[in-house]
């Protein structure tokens, strides 16, 4: 078989905000079907990579591609196109207030599959009975608590099933029982779909049933401090930072 | 009844006649969000002509499927109108039983409580009288709670959040200076002409001064200033607030022990009341201005003369009264932008509507009082 391009490859990243750097060089290279973790503490950068890396801002420094593809390049078209092939899971859910659930979900459907409307609909309610929100496809977003607005997002992120799926903290604010249903979702659309799934997380439990690699930023390098399977940080990695994450301790960095 | 038919066969699936005279539909391929659009374009269509008791649906060729294909096996007992054991699914591959369980069919039973039924006529009507009632009762409260917050900051007025005065004098005031002082030139410009239009031939150019002066200083000052500063900081009064009460930081405040009031309203209606009458007096200052350009260039008259009928037009009760109703104009608006902040309820759609509702209650607002100023004085 010919050699295929990594799903996300993230070349020398550097991000500054106004006179803030906020990451410096920052390389990762993530294959495809893989579930990959991006750890850190708040603060220090997760969603920052994410976002650079979905395309919504341009860095500074470096290069992105996403199947192949450079989205830090000029060619807006291409950008485009790969774009249909992701879904995003927003920290806040970034849920449309004017919409209900249910047609928050459709949106994409309607708009890239041409679907008559009863098709649509039975997508919506497939999409929402995965994330557990069943019977609440005609709540608005004001409706319904965070920890639901994540699922809700989730499903709308997961709609049109896309070959890369990111999320930041998708179990944050939730329930351990729902968080853990969420892990169990994540494992199920990987193997069968062969998603590409990266994920931004705290959440100690499901970096361990789900990610199959990891990396670690931490603000005191503004950078990667440990990458591996996450068994991997947390028996042989030495760095202090590291060991207290997995401990869930502080520890006083100098 | 169940009538033959010839096969028929489209890039993803075949229909067929099985021996027992039921419907074979043999798909290949893959079966997935790319394939499955296209087949609802066809399938549909080809099956709806077709009457059979019974169908078989082959998947042994599929290689790839995704929910989108699994919703279809579930459309096709509708497109064929078949209960719900008329259908057979064969070959299945091994990795869609749990896809298929997990499809969701009979949803009306399931969500019967959490549907909402659209409500008849009667009961909308009944439901819009029960909520303005609640409105009014609201605005009641509102307008209690802020004349008791401002009863507070004048025994003690440490309560006063002075900076924050400060900071909405310079937005409401100091920032409308440049627009209301372009507005009411222009304004005076046009009221200058227009009317020269009319006193010229008369030769009573000198009037003009007198017009412009009376017309502005009593009515047109006071009014267009308001309606500006409605548009300006009434909106923005009312987006600020609902903004913070969408996001809890209304309740936020509240529960630290804060008058939300005190903290929100207060410093608002005391810098409009404050700055609205400064800016109404530039704006007369300025449209004045803008007459006498016109004085000057098209009606031969010096500046000495038109200042000097100018003075001579106005009055000082004239002036304060003016000054007086654009006072009662802020107040109106600055209440009018934090009440419909304050009543936001909903998501981001909410902030939008609470301000273009800010406008036009002020204008609305604006426009009854300044009439009932007008009959007071006419019984004066
Ligand atoms: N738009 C922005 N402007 C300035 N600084 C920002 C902006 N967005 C994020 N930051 C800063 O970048 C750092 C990383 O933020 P973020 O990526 O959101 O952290 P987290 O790891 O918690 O997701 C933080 O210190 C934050 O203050
Ligand atoms: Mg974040």
């Amino acid at each position: 078989m010919e050699k295929q391009a990594p799903d996300l490859r993230v070349d020398g990243l550097t991000v500054r905000y106004g006179p803030d750097l906020i990451l410096k060089d920052v390389s990762f290279t993530v294959f495809k079907s893989e579930i990959f973790a991006i750890l850190g503490g708040s603060g220090s950068g997760k969603s920052t990579i994410m976002r650079h890396a979905i395309g919504l801002e341009r860095p500074e420094n470096g290069r992105i591609w996403i199947k192949g593809y450079e989205i830090t390049g000029a060619d807006e078209t291409a950008f485009f196109a790969t774009l249909k092939n992701i879904g995003v899971l927003f920290q806040g859910s970034a849920l449309i207030g004017s919409m209900t659930v249910g047609e928050n979900v459709a949106l994409p459907i309607t708009e890239f599959t041409g679907l008559p409307r009863d098709a649509v609909t039975a997508m919506v309610r497939v999409k929402l009975g995965l994330v557990g929100l069943d019977c609440y496809e005609n709540h608005l977003p004001s409706e319904i608590s965070g920890g639901m607005k994540k699922r809700a997002g989730l499903a709308r992120a997961l709609a049109l099933n896309p070959g890369i799926l990111f999320l930041d903290e998708p179990s944050a604010g939730l329930d351990p029982v729902t968080a853990s249903e969420i892990d169990e979702l994540i494992l199920r659309i990987n193997k069968r779909l062969g998603t590409t799934i990266i994920i931004v997380t705290h959440d100690l439990g499901s970096i361990f049933t789900v990610a199959g690699r990891a990396i670690m930023i931490d603000k005191s390098t503004l950078g990667i401090i440990a990458e591996g399977s996450p068994d991997d940080l947390k028996e042989k990695s030495t760095n202090p930072v590291v060991k207290g994450f997995f401990m869930r301790k502080a520890i006083a960095t100098s | 009844m169940t009538t033959a038919f010839r096969p028929v066969s489209y890039p993803q699936y075949r229909i067929s006649q099985a021996p027992d005279s039921g419907l074979v539909i043999t798909f290949s391929g893959p079966l997935d969000i790319k394939t499955v659009p296209s087949i609802f374009k066809t399938m549909p269509g080809a099956l709806k002509k077709i009457s059979t008791h019974r169908a078989v649906i082959d998947l042994g060729a599929v290689n790839t499927m995704d929910d989108y294909g699994v919703m279809l096996m579930a459309k096709i007992r509708y497109f064929l109108n078949l209960p719900d054991d008329g259908i057979e699914i064969k070959n299945s591959p091994t990795f869609l039983e749990q896809t298929l369980s997990q499809i969701e069919v009979d949803y009306n039973s399931k969500c019967a409580i959490a549907r909402r039924k659209p409500e008849n006529i009667i009961a909308q009507f009944g439901g819009t009288a029960i909520n303005t009632l609640f409105d009014i009762r609201f605005f009641i409260a509102f307008i209690g709670s802020t004349v008791l917050s401002l009863l507070r900051v004048i025994r003690s007025p440490k309560a006063l959040r002075f900076d924050d005065v400060l900071t909405h004098m310079k937005t409401t005031g100091v920032d409308a200076v440049p627009v209301v002082a372009l507005i009411s030139f222009l304004l005076g410009l046009i009221m200058a002409f227009m009317s020269s239009l009319q006193l010229k031939p008369f030769g009573a150019n000198i009037y003009v001064a007198s017009l412009v002066a009376l017309a502005m200083v009593s009515e047109l000052g006071p009014i267009m200033t308001a309606i500006v500063v409605a548009g300006r900081s009434g909106s923005a009064y009312a987006a600020e607030i609902s903004t913070m009460k969408i996001s809890e930081e209304i309740d936020a405040l509240f529960v630290m022990g804060f008058d939300p009031n005190l903290f929100l309203v207060i410093p608002r209606l005391i810098a409009a009341a404050l700055v609205v009458p400064l800016l109404t007096a530039f704006a007369n200052l300025f449209a004045i201005a803008g007459g006498l350009v016109i004085g000057i260039t098209m009606l031969n008259l010096s500046v000495t003369a038109y200042v000097t009928q100018t003075m001579e037009a106005l009055s000082l009760f004239e002036f304060s009264w003016g000054l007086f109703k654009s006072c009662v104009f802020a107040i109106l608006i600055a209440i009018t932008g934090c009440l419909r902040g304050f009543q936001a309820r909903g998501g981001a759609d909410a902030v939008g509507s609470a301000a273009t509702s800010a406008v036009v209650s002020s204008i609305f607002l604006i426009v009854l009082f300044d009439s009932l100023f007008a009959v007071i004085r006419s019984y004066w």
